[in-house]
């Protein structure tokens, strides 16, 4: 099954090619990667989806641990959990077939961020499974290019972070989170 | 310089040496070079003992050697590019064995990075994988912090080699030198694990179950130095223990627990009391395919509590029942106090009805046919040599298993060898790294004719520090046990295994080696007392039976118990007449 990382590492160069040699030397097959910067200058985040089962999940996590630069490895896949996709699609869209690619984006909440005359580019963020139902609708009229950043993750509520863990964190679970797709 | 005021203006090379020095190092094993030279030119200033090598490979193995002799971190050198990736074969080495070794190379200066400069190598990006972690210094004022993180996650939790590649600005500038304010920061490191309460209980628990229970004995018990701890709790448990091949020397070959090697070139009643077993309990071990043969017919009725530091070791192989993730001594310290002695002669006994005729089979039992077989020259080498403090050095091949099987180690860290990489040409430049750390020792290199020809040009390292090293080649004219794979397995279509070598003695001679030529059993022990006698370094080649057999064996990929017994009586080969 698909198991969710969020693997809080060094902000430090290298560090990404020490997590990708490792997924693939141990012969683990990264569905995808994101990696970014935190709140934390010091620390970069990556998002990491494998396929594995029960026992290569929790290996993953003890070959990620032994790598010195990473600091917090968290299995999400069963946790309460925000995962977050970005596409842009850039669809077909001549003058009759704009007005139903309008309406199917608005239906997605999808953004129209570039229109030319042959086309239109939407950007939409949210699960992988509604980036999948739009591209679904949007294929017959048309995906001239397709971009996905791959997932990011975050644990619903209390920060997970227990890199430097302050106090008095507060548990934010309900506050300022969509529950919707 | 050793108090705590901080140096003003201090290269990053003199740096290095200072930082060196103070993590405890007295020898480095090194090669100079381009990128390194001003490294090499901050050497005057320090006190550590420079020894020039032949090859880079050597230095690292040196390194090694140093290493699993006292248990310290060892130090290689080299230059950049060719240098550095000559490297690459004693990393690998020390990575698969757990050893201790930081490895210091030279870079080309930090603004040709990138340029394909002249000796240019990205040894970072190499031996990424191959090292415990690697790091690339590129201003003098990282040195000191760099070197102090390098030598502590050598040595710390499970150890393993640690790569810092420094450009050549960065030994050449100058910056303040701070000893106290580069601590080691690893805020991501935790080498220092432990086992939940509730573990142990399950632990207790299977073990005061058991009816037939094995301990496993690896190298992590030497590492962890829990000798003692293993001896009280297989005696206080009456636990017999069997041993991996870098285990040899955790626990006393003549301890009347001690079952000897396991796997695939262990007694077939070893493994045979391994596949009875209903407990195992492996201790500083990881399950290698050389000791379990098939993984799905593996000790299948047996129970398994895994004492180990990696946490990445837990379930890869062998799935456990039981894991107790932590440092060994501490962990059986922890067990110790509260486990129950129990009878266990029963299972004893039945151990010893597995022996079986094992013993009639023995090589060393047979009559002397008049030929001269390792075996034989390996347990007169034991005999000799038995009462002092004496460490070996192996090889990889069909004299490395003869050595497991009829050298008898009591002690720990008085055998070393290539276990989980296999290198070949590993034994020569370790034992010159295992007699600079352990000058007072006895150090003799047990080498086939093949593995000791891929790094004899470490002879000259030997004779230019001027080390008391004895040389036993088991020269059977092939390389010996592939030659056995392709009698056992390819019809003995012996493809690219006959060797034909140079005169060893003569070539001793010329490296100024007092060197021999034995062919006849009578003549072992007088050759290895003439060896002891002498002052200076000795090379004996043993020219023994060509097509010798390592047995028992297990097959790759075989049962543990489906073992390629040793015949009732030596097979006369077709070099016999």
């Amino acid at each position: 099954m698909l198991n969710t990382y969020v693997v809080h590492v060094e902000n430090k160069p290298g560090v990404l090619t020490r997590v990708a040699s490792l997924f693939r030397r141990r012969a683990f097959n990264i569905d995808s990667l994101t990696v970014g910067r935190t709140e934390k200058p010091e620390v970069s985040r990556m998002t990491i989806t494998v396929d594995a089962d029960r026992d290569q999940a929790r290996r993953i996590e003890a070959n990620l641990y032994k790598l010195v630069n990473v600091l917090l490895v968290e299995n999400i896949t069963h946790q309460p959990s925000i995962v977050r996709d970005l596409a842009m699609i850039k669809v077909a869209a001549t003058h009759e077939a704009r007005s139903h690619v309008l309406e199917l984006a608005s239906v997605f909440r999808a953004r129209v961020v570039d229109v030319a005359p042959e086309s239109l580019t939407i950007e939409i963020t949210g699960t992988e499974d509604k980036i999948d139902g739009l591209l679904e609708v949007l294929r017959p009229y048309g995906v001239l290019e397709m971009v996905r950043t791959g997932i990011v993750a975050m644990r619903r509520g209390k920060s997970a972070s227990a890199v430097n863990t302050a106090p008095d964190d507060q548990d934010i679970a309900g506050a300022d989170v969509s529950y919707s797709v | 310089m050793k108090d705590n005021t901080p140096d003003k203006g201090m290269t990053g090379a003199r740096i290095l040496w200072e930082c060196i020095e103070r993590e405890g190092a007295k020898h480095v094993f090194g090669y100079p070079g381009g990128a390194i030279l001003p490294a090499y030119d901050a050497l005057k200033h320090s006190k550590i003992h420079h020894v020039l090598v032949r090859h880079e490979q050597g230095a690292t193995h040196m390194a090694d050697g140093y290493a699993r002799a006292c248990g310290q971190v060892g130090v290689a050198v080299a230059t950049s590019g060719p240098g550095a990736t000559n490297m690459v074969t004693g990393i690998a080495t020390a990575m698969l064995d757990s050893s201790p070794i930081v490895c210091i190379t030279g870079q080309v200066g930090s603004k040709l990075i990138g340029s394909d400069a002249f000796q240019e190598t990205d040894i970072t990006g190499v031996t990424l994988p191959i090292t415990k972690h690697n790091y690339l210094v590129t201003h003098a004022n990282e040195v000191a912090r760099t070197v102090r993180e390098a030598f502590y996650v050598a040595r710390s939790g499970r150890p393993g080699p640690v790569l810092v590649d420094i450009t050549k600005d960065a030994q050449q500038t100058t910056c303040d030198f701070d000893w106290d304010a580069a601590k080691p920061h690893l805020p991501g490191y935790r080498p220092d694990l432990s086992p939940a309460p509730k573990e142990y209980e399950q632990a207790l628990d299977l073990i005061h179950n058991a009816k037939r229970p094995v301990i496993l004995a690896g190298h992590g018990i030497i590492i962890s130095g829990a000798m003692p701890e293993v001896r009280d709790f297989a005696e206080r448990a009456g636990i017999p223990v069997a041993l991996t091949l870098l285990g040899i020397g955790a626990f006393p070959a003549a301890h009347p627990l001690n079952l000897g090697m396991m796997g695939m070139h262990g007694e077939a009643w070893v493994n045979h009391t391994i596949q009875e077993a209903d407990l195992l309990l492996a201790f500083g071990m990881r399950f290698d395919d050389r000791v379990t043969g098939n993984l799905k017919t593996y000790a299948p009725n047996a129970k398994k509590i895994h004492i180990e530091i990696d946490p990445a070791e837990i379930n890869k192989n062998v799935k456990v029942d039981v894991p107790l993730v932590g440092d060994l001594a501490e962990v059986l310290h922890e067990l110790l106090p509260r486990v129950e002695t129990i009878d266990r002669s029963e299972w004893l006994d039945c151990i010893d009805k597995l022996k079986g005729d094992s013993a009639v089979r023995d090589i060393q039992n047979l009559p002397d046919s008049g030929h001269l077989y390792a075996a034989h020259v390996i347990n007169d080498l034991w005999r000799e040599t038995r009462d002092g403090d004496t460490i070996v050095v192996t090889d990889v091949g069909q004299h490395q298993m003869w050595e497991a099987q009829y050298y008898k180690h009591e002690k720990a860290r008085s055998l070393i060898t290539s276990g989980g990489l296999g290198t070949m040409g590993f034994a020569l430049p370790a034992a010159i790294g295992a007699k600079v750390a352990r000058p007072e020792s006895e150090v003799w290199v047990v080498v086939g004719d093949g593995g000791f020809q891929m790094t004899l040009c470490e002879l000259a390292t030997i004779v230019q520090e001027n080390l008391k090293v004895n040389i036993a080649i088991i020269n059977n004219g092939f390389l010996g046990m592939v030659r056995q794979w392709q009698e056992f397995f390819y019809e003995r279509n012996y493809a690219a295994t006959p060797l034909l070598n140079p005169d060893f003695a003569k070539l001793g001679e010329a490296y100024g080696i007092r060197s021999m030529t034995v062919t006849e059993r009578s003549q072992v022990v007088p050759s290895v007392r003439a060896a002891r006698e002498h002052d200076g370094p000795v090379l004996i080649n043993f020219r023994v039976e060509q097509e010798d057999t390592v047995y028992p064996m297990v097959a790759a990929g075989a049962s543990l118990h489906e073992m390629i017994r040793r015949p009732s009586k030596i097979v006369e080969t077709a070099a016999d007449e």
